[in-house]
């Protein structure tokens, strides 16, 4: 969805006409646009003040809340390690730190380049085969470096 | 469509499905197995080889068989023959152990779990001898890994909606009460407070209420709520709608976090279905009860899971948690009388009315009624989501169900309940499953959610990293909280990194208890608990590591890197923007 760059109101509307339930509401007009285009743009917040018919306040509130919404467009590729208890005692940090090292971060951001996404995440949901990561919403279990480091290679 | 009709309806698409010429094959495909060890593929290649040999094939995706270890799951029933079962199947080996079968009749033994079903065959064990298959009563997940997970005629062809149709056409919304609280039925979200009990609250007041459904399950060491939804969702809408019979509810709400996608999609598949079979809509069976189901979705914010905050959150707004009382049954979602149960609480409802209390009552123990999900992770041999009745030992989950502590080594820790749970000593190993046992011995049952740690753990390492999450996600509403929880994860990692003293204990405890009486809901007034569990049991372990010797060396070796944002999320961005 990335190739999306200039998103206008009259897009950003669209998308909000068109939520697929009943109840539309702050959050779920959010999750709505972040889902379509990838991340949140300036305009979307006003737009859906807007549509919602509250304040901008009102929005930023929520979308400033909930830490799966970012406010700029995501790299080509994103790669989410689980940090939770149970990866961490299966060795979750150690996919942490090479990954890190791999795409030149300190922490979970952006690479400059614009490839990659890298977000720490505290329970991706499969315990049982933990360590987890998740390249592109698609989990990969039992991980370890090596393995995750050659994903990332492929994906180049 | 009466139920009769639809019924008999259902009933022959199963007989055609288990007596019929073709082979009937069954592909778990949930959360663990589906997506993180590609049951995609595997479909994708029994449908090609379909195709290719010209042999007319039925394949479902079917859920979780719970002993994630062996997953993804295959198994054919073919000829009248018991149904087979291989496990750790690949899109590589599955052709092979379709060919042999189905052409030749030759049971492949490489991979091969075993047999269910009547006549079994010679030299094929039967695979409820296997390890935690033997010990589980499956109750909430009867269904789980013998029906499509989006066939509703399969579930109603094994009993489905007959629950319902009895509630809604026989029973009065009082009986369905009485016949719940008297099933013994206590929530399984965490609070374990009497599920009937909890709907006769809100009976009698009038208009628009709700019932909503908690399937929020932030907690890691749990995926039982999202492996009954993705394994039957039918089963939860049907207890949800037979709670908003008994409750005189307008509306239900199946509220799942954002990115969850098997979950989501299955439960939004099998609502409609419902409602295209008259089970959902105005007028259920003809009477003058309707009801409506939707399925809300969360951020991430693992307060979410609170059930104010949920009730916020389904508003549309930050999940932060309400002062109470007033209490949801009287002021809920948007004002209006609202109750919450979890998922795994609702996922019972409809086989006790249909086998009725007294059943139900007599599984398990005397205070806890039923069985327990547990769902194990961590450091044990098989892995898995099991149904147990209440009353067994944590010893025979762990040992006898678990298979034990893999590569030779011993258990050290058990966290039980999520992160705000407690951690238990290898000491608490004869304590039962059961709500009030349980916190006798200083831990909650929870969620059912159980790690298990070996030796190889520092009880500080583990501590980090469950205060280091509750820190992470406090919404940020009560200042005890989110003040309290940064500053107890300061003083943990100095202990972890050979800097602390014994005054940090006490100063612990002290953040610890103005937490609880400070905050507004469980996260801050559990908050300690880790903490303080993990003293109780490994106090020895903080006093090596404030020497400079963590006793097992993985407070060094696991360097943990906490993500950098916090609530408000991504400030500097949205100031640079």
């Amino acid at each position: 969805m990335s190739a999306l760059k200039n998103i206008n109101n009259e897009q950003i509307l669209n998308i909000l006409r068109n939520q697929d339930h009943t109840t539309v509401t702050i959050l779920s007009s959010l999750l709505s646009v972040q889902d379509e285009i990838g991340y949140l743009p300036k305009n979307s917040i006003n737009v859906i003040a807007d549509f919602m018919n509250v304040t901008t306040n009102d929005v930023w509130g929520v979308a400033s809340y909930y830490l799966n919404f970012r406010f700029e467009p995501p790299g080509q590729h994103t790669i989410e390690i689980c940090w939770g208890p149970s990866c961490h005692i299966r060795g979750a940090s150690k996919l942490q730190s090479s990954v890190l090292k791999k795409l030149k971060l300190k922490n979970q951001g952006d690479t400059s380049d614009g490839k990659f996404t890298l977000k720490f995440n505290t329970c991706l949901g499969a315990c049982p085969q933990a360590p987890l990561i998740s390249i592109d919403h698609k989990l990969s279990g039992k991980m370890n470096s090596s393995r995750l480091l050659k994903m990332l290679d492929q994906l180049n | 469509m009466s139920f009769e009709a639809l019924k008999r309806d259902s009933d022959k698409r199963w007989l055609d499905l288990t007596t019929g010429s073709k082979p009937w094959i069954r592909v778990s495909s949930a959360m663990c197995c589906g997506t993180s060890l590609e049951s995609e593929s595997i479909i994708t290649e029994i449908i090609n080889y379909s195709k290719n040999n010209k042999i007319n094939i039925n394949v479902d995706t079917v859920g979780c068989h719970g002993i994630c270890y062996a997953g993804p799951i295959i198994d054919i029933l073919y000829k009248g023959k018991p149904r087979i079962f291989w496990g750790n199947v690949t899109k590589d080996n599955v052709v092979k152990i379709l060919d042999s079968y189905i052409q030749k009749g030759e049971v492949i033994t490489d991979n091969l779990l075993g047999s269910l079903g009547e006549r079994p065959i010679e030299g094929i064990k039967r695979i409820d001898e296997l390890p935690g298959m033997n010990l589980q009563n499956r109750i909430a997940l009867r269904n789980s890994g013998n029906i499509a997970f989006n066939d509703i005629y399969q579930y109603i062809a094994n009993g489905g909606f007959e629950g319902l149709h009895k509630a809604v056409t026989k029973m009065s919304t009082d009986e369905v009460i009485t016949e719940v609280k008297n099933s013994g039925l206590r929530g399984r979200g965490g609070a374990a407070f009497p599920t009937g009990v909890k709907w006769s609250f809100m009976a009698n007041s009038k208009g628009v209420k709700y019932i909503l459904c908690n399937c929020e399950e932030g907690d890691p060491g749990a995926y039982n709520d999202k492996g009954i939804l993705e394994s039957d969702p039918y089963t939860l809408i049907e207890g949800l709608i037979i709670a908003g019979y008994a409750t005189k509810s307008t509306n239900g709400y199946v509220f799942i976090r954002h990115g969850h996608d098997g979950p989501i999609d299955r439960t939004k598949e099998a609502i409609n279905q419902a409602y295209e079979n008259g089970l959902l809509g105005e007028n259920i069976f003809g009477s003058d009860f309707s009801f409506d189901i939707e399925v809300s979705l969360t951020g991430d914010s693992y307060v979410a899971g609170e059930e104010t905050a949920l009730m916020e959150s389904v508003e549309g707004l930050s999940a932060r948690p309400r002062s109470r009382p007033p209490f949801p049954a009287a002021y809920g979602v948007w004002g209006h009388p609202s109750t919450i149960n979890n998922v795994k609480s609702l996922a019972y409802v409809s086989e006790i009315i249909r086998n009725g209390s007294e059943w139900f009552k007599s599984i398990g123990t005397e205070s806890s009624s039923g069985t327990a999900i547990v769902c194990l992770s961590g450091d044990i041999l098989y892995p898995g989501m099991y149904e147990v009745e209440m009353g067994i030992s944590i010893e025979d989950v762990v040992e006898k169900i678990g298979g034990g502590i893999p590569d030779g080594r011993s258990l050290k820790m058990l966290q039980t309940g999520g992160p705000l749970g407690g951690v238990l000593g290898s000491d608490s190993l004869k304590v039962k499953i059961d709500f009030d046992e349980m916190a006798k011995a200083g831990a909650i049952l929870g969620s059912g959610g159980i790690i298990i740690v070996d030796d190889r753990t520092c009880a500080v390492d583990l501590t980090k990293s469950l205060v280091a999450f509750c820190q992470y996600e406090s919404c940020g509403k009560c200042f005890p909280c989110r003040l309290g929880m940064t500053h107890l994860l300061e003083i943990v990692e100095k202990i972890s990194r050979g800097e602390g003293n014994l005054t940090d204990l006490d100063l612990m405890n002290k953040i610890g208890k103005n937490m609880q009486a400070g905050s507004l809901c469980g996260h801050g007034q559990l908050g300690y608990n880790p903490i303080s569990s993990a003293l109780k049991h490994f106090q020895k372990d903080f006093e090596s590591c404030m020497d400079g010797n963590c006793p097992t060396g993985s407070c060094n070796e696991r360097q943990i890197v906490f993500p950098e944002n916090t609530r408000p999320n991504s400030w500097q961005t949205i100031k640079g923007n």
